[in-house]
């Protein structure tokens, strides 16, 4: 009942609000005032649904917190799901296949899509090394995505060097950009390391955009290689699409493996303890000078394998690609797919780039719907998509059995 | 008895506050030694200078490994301009008086990111798992098992640390300084927040992790009882300065100290 109350007073307070700009119209060719009153109407009707609708969804998970504070709830099916590993495996083992034989079932424009989705996926996967695992908040990301891209477009250009020579070497010019960055920003925190981030990114694409004598400038470069097959380049374009979209599908398994295996490690430890407390994992022996220097390596090395690819699956590259909206984009998969989660970091991913491409009949409200989404989902599920889930150390058995005959472990002595 | 961590004319200055005013602070090998003193008096800013997180204005504090554990007779590290993680390699270790845990990461977790400076596995490691790293990675969970053990948390160990209940939280910060192998152990107010039994436990638990680990300590605490009965030795710190050191019983009858800390009327 209270909640229909405020509800109703939203609508009426919004039909108030949005009175001068909707119900008010002068009539330039009459003369007159038009009064559109059944606007009014409906905005009053629609925000007030919409009010219900966002208030209901509120307490609901308020409910739903007290009862996890009871622990009564049983997990919901979702979660049961995502903690099934025989479920995930068969799940993941159908997706790869599927992804293995698309070329054979789908046009040549639904792969340049999906490879495009998937070179996000690793740009997105790289960002959560730096942003989900340790905890830095890059805001410039675009920036080394950039610095691999022109390592290939100008190697390409003046040196005629090929794509798989500099695949490896992008990553690593990409890695040095990210440790130039870090080293001075190794004592910044939280805000200030953002807008540090932020400006070293805007000042990458404005140096890019500006020394027209080396990068073309604004203009670009165009007609970098695609990649070739040992010694055969493909020149059917269709083929090379099919060849691009292998390779990409290769460097996002690639790195879905590497942030696995980085993320349960010791290495991969260190850099969560680095974003759970900066001052405690110092003290507790974690040099987080080092950590936080490898974390921005890694995580723009990623960005520069990506931008390789992105140059050769273009062969057009411009600064216009490396703004500030493409790091937030970035970004934006990371948090809504799920900070530190890998799979929820693919999914935010796949779902950023894939749902506007398909959702091409509402192109104009693309941005509106972009973000309510990302509004909703902060407020109702800020954990992101799939939340990162706890490993669980197996404890072997012996370890376990000796404190169960002790009462305490401790009162051994020795 | 071999010193095993000095202080020799400490201070710390904050523009014009002298938070810790050139204190001395002597504590050897295998004694629980107590720090008290009324709020503000520095205890823990001390704490934050001997373990790296500030630079001493002036002073200097020696750290020395002793033969227990594998030292030799020099005279120990000079630590000043050190940072907290080299001082932590080095063998002392400390917890927090407001707890800091990784709060999102599992009990387990916790313990073994103390061990991250006993062990060595880099990227490559992680990457590629050798022997040598899988045998390093069983190791760290064996071990960092085994301190959750010492300190009863052990049938905790995949819970989240922000789940912990407020003692266990004190307790598993005990078992993360333990995981750093220190044979040196700060503790900064380890009863606060405590219950009557909840403090008798924790010291027995101290003095039991003495014993096993062969630790020295060195503890800021706001229970008297708990000081009196544990330490060996007490400083009493007031408005930066050291104003008293001694046994339990010499402290309880200073009457300086009996003044600065109980208030003027108090008959010891």
């Amino acid at each position: 009942m209270q909640i229909l109350k405020k509800a109703i007073l939203t609508g009426i307070w919004f039909a108030v609000l949005t009175f001068p700009i909707m119900v008010v119209k002068v009539d330039h060719i009459e003369g007159k005032m038009v009064w559109r009153w059944e606007n009014a109407g409906y905005i009053a009707i629609g925000a007030a649904l919409l009010s219900l609708v966002w208030r209901y969804l509120l307490e609901r998970k308020a409910m739903r917190r007290r009862q996890e504070e009871l622990a009564i709830r049983e997990p919901s099916l979702w979660n049961k799901i995502l903690r099934d590993p025989k479920l995930i495996r068969t799940g993941l083992l159908i997706l790869l296949l599927l992804m293995l034989i698309l070329p054979a079932l789908s046009s040549t424009y639904h792969i340049n899509i999906i490879a495009t989705a998937l070179i996000y996926v690793v740009l997105a996967l790289g960002l959560n090394i730096a942003v989900g695992l340790s905890g830095q908040l890059v805001l410039g990301y675009a920036a080394f995505y950039a610095v691999g891209a022109y390592a290939y477009g100008l190697a390409n250009h003046y040196l005629g060097i090929g794509f798989w020579a500099m695949l490896p070497v992008g990553g690593i010019i990409a890695a040095l950009a990210g440790i130039l960055l870090g080293l001075p920003v190794l004592r910044l925190r939280g805000d200030y390391l953002a807008i540090v981030t932020l400006g070293f990114g805007e000042i990458t694409r404005l140096i890019i955009q500006n020394w027209s004598s080396l990068t073309r400038g604004p203009g670009g470069i165009s007609g970098i290689a695609k990649p070739g097959f040992f010694n055969f380049s493909m020149a059917d374009v269709a083929v090379s699409s099919v060849y691009i979209y292998y390779i990409t599908l290769a460097l996002a398994i690639l790195t879905i493996f590497v942030v696995d295996r980085l993320k349960h490690s010791r290495v991969g430890r260190a850099w969560q303890a680095l974003r759970e407390d900066e001052i405690a994992s110092e003290a507790m022996g974690v040099d987080t000078m080092r950590t936080k220097l490898s974390a921005f390596a890694l995580s723009s090395m990623w960005a520069g394998f990506a931008g390789v690819l992105m140059a050769t699956k273009t062969t057009f590259i411009n600064p216009n690609s490396f703004t500030f909206m493409e790091s937030a984009l970035i970004l934006s998969m990371v948090v809504l797919g799920g900070m530190g989660s890998i799979w929820g970091v693919v999914l935010g991913a796949v779902a950023i780039i894939l749902l506007p491409e398909y959702l091409r009949a509402f192109s104009e409200y693309r941005m509106l719907i972009f973000g309510a989404i990302m509004v909703a989902m902060m407020v109702f599920r800020p954990q992101g998509l799939i939340p990162p889930q706890f490993r669980r150390y197996e404890i072997p058995d012996y370890l376990k059995k000796k404190s169960a005959g002790t009462p305490e472990g401790a009162k051994e002595g020795n | 008895m071999h010193p095993v961590l000095q202080a020799s004319g400490l201070s710390m200055v904050f523009g014009g506050l002298r938070a810790v005013n050139s204190v001395d602070l002597c504590v050897r090998d295998g004694e629980i030694v107590a720090l008290i003193g009324p709020n503000g008096a520095g205890k823990t800013t001390f704490f934050n200078c001997i373990t790296g997180i500030y630079t001493p204005t002036e002073g200097q504090i020696r750290l020395c490994r002793p033969k227990t554990h594998g030292g030799g007779n020099d005279s120990g590290t000079v630590l000043n301009g050190f940072r907290p993680s080299r001082i932590t390699k080095l063998g002392m270790a400390r917890t927090f008086q407001n707890i800091r845990l990784f709060p999102n990461m599992t009990v387990l977790e916790n313990v073994m990111i103390g061990m991250h400076c006993r062990t060595r596995a880099g990227i490559l490691g992680a990457l590629f798992r050798p022997p040598s790293v899988r045998a390093e990675e069983k190791l760290v969970i064996e071990k960092s098992y085994s301190y959750l053990e010492a300190v009863g948390l052990q049938s905790l160990y995949s819970e989240r640390a922000r789940n912990l209940p407020y003692g266990d939280q004190r307790r598993l910060e005990i078992a993360r300084a333990l995981a750093a192998e220190p044979f040196m152990l700060l503790l900064d107010e380890p009863a606060a927040g405590m219950n009557p039994q909840e403090t008798i436990a924790l010291q027995e638990l101290i003095r039991t992790l003495r014993s096993q680990y062969n630790l020295t300590v060195l503890l800021i605490e706001h229970d008297m009882g708990l000081v009196m009965s544990l330490s060996d030795r007490i400083y009493v710190m007031e408005y930066g300065t050291k104003i008293a050191e001694g046994t339990p019983m010499e402290i309880g009858h200073n009457p300086r100290v009996i003044k600065a800390y109980l208030g003027e009327d108090f008959n010891a």
